[in-house]
């Protein structure tokens, strides 16, 4: 039986015994006077059944799944002899792989007859895992089955119970995220380190040059691979506050347009047309930067006289991105400046103040910690914006903070590097780890900064 | 409480009012208010005025003096329009889309409803303390000096302090708040904060305060201190105050105006309002029969 097979028939026999622990609850009460006779309704003793049939046997599956490769492959490695398994890493995955494909028949096995009994082993060993792991869920699932079903009488306090199978539940879906993000941290931890045994750190960290070819034959010319991140970042940091020139006035003055200005209805119309915005996919901001307002600004400052302005710019770039992020900035101002309690407006108009002194002076302050939270939002999905950089600001890593030359950002760069065939232990390569990895730790730094902005505001305000 | 809900609630009130006991408390044929509504040198006064929700008549032909110098108290059942008459007074309703206001409320010589009045002057001059204590959050100087700011009543610091000085003393409030001007006036207590926002009134030096049920959140003692700043304030200023508590009425005011669904039953000196009213419906309001 296939491991999901197997797991479709766990499943299937957690609704029986659902259903078998409901009806026993509602059987066992019916003598005693009926249901309300039962601790709990007989819903919650189905669901304590379910879940002592479903959950130990589904954690079997996971377990013995999770640790079948490593124990087979390590039994049969070593009963091969010393010459296949002193060798490097790579070499025994190869060797393993060679086993695998013999016992298949892809290859043919008569050069190496330690290979093919090594490969008589792995079949038995897989054999008789599949049947142990297959006998041994079903015989714990319906042990479970059973115990829940010996165990059901009226007095079982099977609502508490099932509340805290609940609690366990959540926080198991809560620890998901956390686990992954540091698998992910990990994951471009070790390789950025592998970077940096061959590209030292400061060389990175302070470089000023970003040229990540290597040569690949010894007599190749000019490609000496420089790896100064720098340039990425500046070119990163021009853009997103570009980016966030455009959108931060622009949606926080819609915002307060929309929620003290605007009527219900010219709202319901201009709201959701704003958040629109947000849905169209970056490539076509890309087509439209690329096409439309690069072009534009090239013309726009040739036509006030300034030369060599370059058909790639970050400003177009940065304008067109800007525009994609207006609705993150005013839908969440929108939302933060109609919380604002209207007593507070009240008071200023009471005092004689107009609409615009109120806005300014009592209810801009009063949700500027929102208002920053919609702008941190905006800002991490500037610096992590990659279309519409390579369509419009270019692939060239110059070193400069002038909006209307060729930029690149290091999310662009990531890519630029990992498209195509790549060998994964080239320098090249790696170095794409490393900058996701230098990412990670600007926008956590920038997030850590602007949450203590926050946190110091709404002492104040609160 | 929004405005809009503020609204909702007295419609709703209305409607319980009438249904649950319509014989007792039918106005019948009520056709002028009882008592002196008119005054001789009135500071403010309003001439038939009609509130109107969408098309539900809150107000209905209300006539009412306010002397000078005087505090005066609206009393009446939850829903009987004291509130709407008392943020007509201010024109506090016009943030109301579907509020309209008829007829004249005259200060110092001009219908404040004119299309020539400028509602920002209007309301420096006559304040208003809320509900529910509003203070912004911001430090206690700096709400005080709100106003003052806003209207360039003072030119430099110095004037400001001052201002601020003045307004905190006349309030009470000085003594409590001269060490942490610049803390948030968010913490302070609940009847000290209430306080604040009669300062902050203050500040803007109105010539009449509108009070709608200052106290309705406040504990007995920051009662009783509100209570003795209304009798200290009336030497200078002239008060208009909503209470549902008709003790308060009767110890703050020197004259009670008495609303019911919508219309100005009775007006009098507070002192024989709650001995010898004139109108039964009055009479049954004091002694407790409803309300």
């Amino acid at each position: 039986m296939q491991t999901s097979t197997l797991i479709l028939f766990v499943l299937a026999l957690t609704v029986v015994a659902y259903v078998l622990g409901r009806q026993r609850s509602v059987q066992l009460a019916q003598p005693l006077g009926g249901i309300k006779r039962l601790h709990s309704l007989p819903n919650y003793y189905g669901l304590m059944a379910a879940v002592w049939t479903g959950i130990p046997a589904l954690v079997i599956v996971a377990v013995w799944t999770g640790m079948e490769t490593t124990v087979i492959t390590g039994t049969v490695l070593s009963t091969l002899p010393d010459t296949y398994t002193s060798v490097s890493e790579s070499q025994i995955s190869l060797t393993f792989s060679r086993i695998r494909n013999i016992q298949l028949g892809t290859i043919d096995g008569s050069q190496y007859p330690d290979l093919v009994q090594a490969g008589e082993l792995l079949q038995r060993l897989t054999e008789s895992s599949q049947f142990g792991k297959v006998a041994l869920t079903l015989v714990i699932s319906v042990l479970g089955g059973a115990y829940a079903w010996l165990r059901t009488s009226p007095r079982l306090r099977a609502r508490p119970q099932f509340e805290v199978v609940l609690k366990g539940f959540f926080l198991l879906c809560s620890t998901i995220a956390i686990f992954t993000t540091i698998g992910i941290i990990l994951s471009v931890l070790f390789e950025s380190i592998r970077f940096f045994q061959s590209i030292p750190f400061f060389d990175f960290v302070f470089g000023t040059k970003w040229s990540p070819q290597i040569a690949i034959r010894a007599d190749q010319v000019g490609s000496s691979g420089a790896f100064g991140a720098i340039p990425l970042f500046v070119g990163t940091l021009l853009i997103a506050a570009i980016a966030l020139l455009v959108a931060v006035p622009l949606g926080l003055m819609s915002a307060i347009y929309l929620s003290e200005y605007a009527n219900s209805k010219v709202r319901g119309v201009v709201k959701p047309l704003l958040e629109v915005l947000a849905g169209i996919p970056t490539v076509v901001y890309g087509f439209f930067a690329a096409l439309t307002m690069a072009p534009l600004v090239r013309d726009f400052f040739q036509g006030i006289g300034l030369d060599g302005v370059s058909a790639e710019s970050a400003l177009a770039a940065g304008l067109v991105m800007g525009i994609m992020i207006i609705p993150f900035v005013s839908s969440l101002s929108d939302d933060v400046i109609n919380a604002v309690p209207n007593s507070l407006r009240d008071g200023s108009y009471g005092l004689g103040a107009t609409k615009s002194e109120t806005i300014r002076q009592v209810v801009f302050p009063a949700a500027l910690p929102g208002i920053m939270g919609g702008v941190l939002l905006a800002a991490s999905r500037a610096i992590g914006e990659t279309m519409i950089v390579v369509m419009a600001a270019g692939l060239a890593a110059n070193l400069t903070v002038n909006p209307l030359e060729a930029v690149t950002t290091v999310t662009v760069q990531i890519a630029t590097l990992l498209v195509g065939d790549q060998e994964f232990d080239s320098p090249k390569t790696l170095a794409a780890f490393a900058l996701g990895l230098m990412l990670f730790i600007t926008t956590l730094l920038l997030n850590i900064v602007a949450m203590s902005i926050v946190k110091r505001f709404r002492e104040q305000y609160d | 409480m929004t405005i809009t809900n503020q609204y909702t609630e007295h419609k709703a009130d209305t409607v319980t009012v009438a249904k649950t006991e319509p014989d007792q408390f039918d106005i019948g044929d009520w056709t002028q208010t009882v008592g002196d509504p008119l005054l001789d040198d009135p500071r403010l006064s309003a001439r038939n005025v009609d509130v109107f929700y969408a098309d539900n008549q809150a107000i209905h032909n209300v006539s009412l003096d306010v002397g000078k110098n005087e505090v005066i108290a609206m009393i009446g059942p939850s829903g009987c329009g004291k509130s709407t008459f008392l943020r007509t007074l201010n024109r506090m309703n016009d943030s109301i889309d579907i509020c309209r206001v008829k007829g004249e409320i005259i200060l110092d010589g001009h219908n404040i409803y004119d299309k020539s009045m400028d509602v920002v002057e209007l309301r420096a001059k006559v304040g208003m303390v809320f509900q529910k204590p509003n203070p912004f959050p911001k430090s206690i100087y700096d709400n005080v000096a709100y106003g003052p700011r806003i209207h360039g009543l003072v030119s430099r610091r110095a004037e400001l302090d001052e201002v601020v000085e003045t307004a905190l003393r006349k309030a009470g409030l000085w003594d409590e708040a001269k060490d942490r001007l610049d803390k948030p006036a968010t913490g302070l207590s609940g009847g000290q904060q209430q306080r604040l926002c009669i300062a902050r009134t203050i500040a803007v030096s109105p010539e009449v305060i509108l009070m709608d049920e200052p106290c309705s959140a406040l504990d007995p003692i920051a009662t009783a201190r509100i209570e003795e700043l209304i009798a200290e304030l009336s030497e200078n200023y002239t008060i208009a105050i909503v209470t549902h508590s008709m003790q308060q009425a009767a110890r703050v005011s020197q004259r009670t105006a008495y609303f019911h669904l919508g219309k100005l039953i009775e007006v009098g000196d507070t002192d024989k309002i709650f001995t010898s009213p004139d109108h039964k419906l009055t009479e049954d309001y004091i002694t407790g029969r409803f309300g």
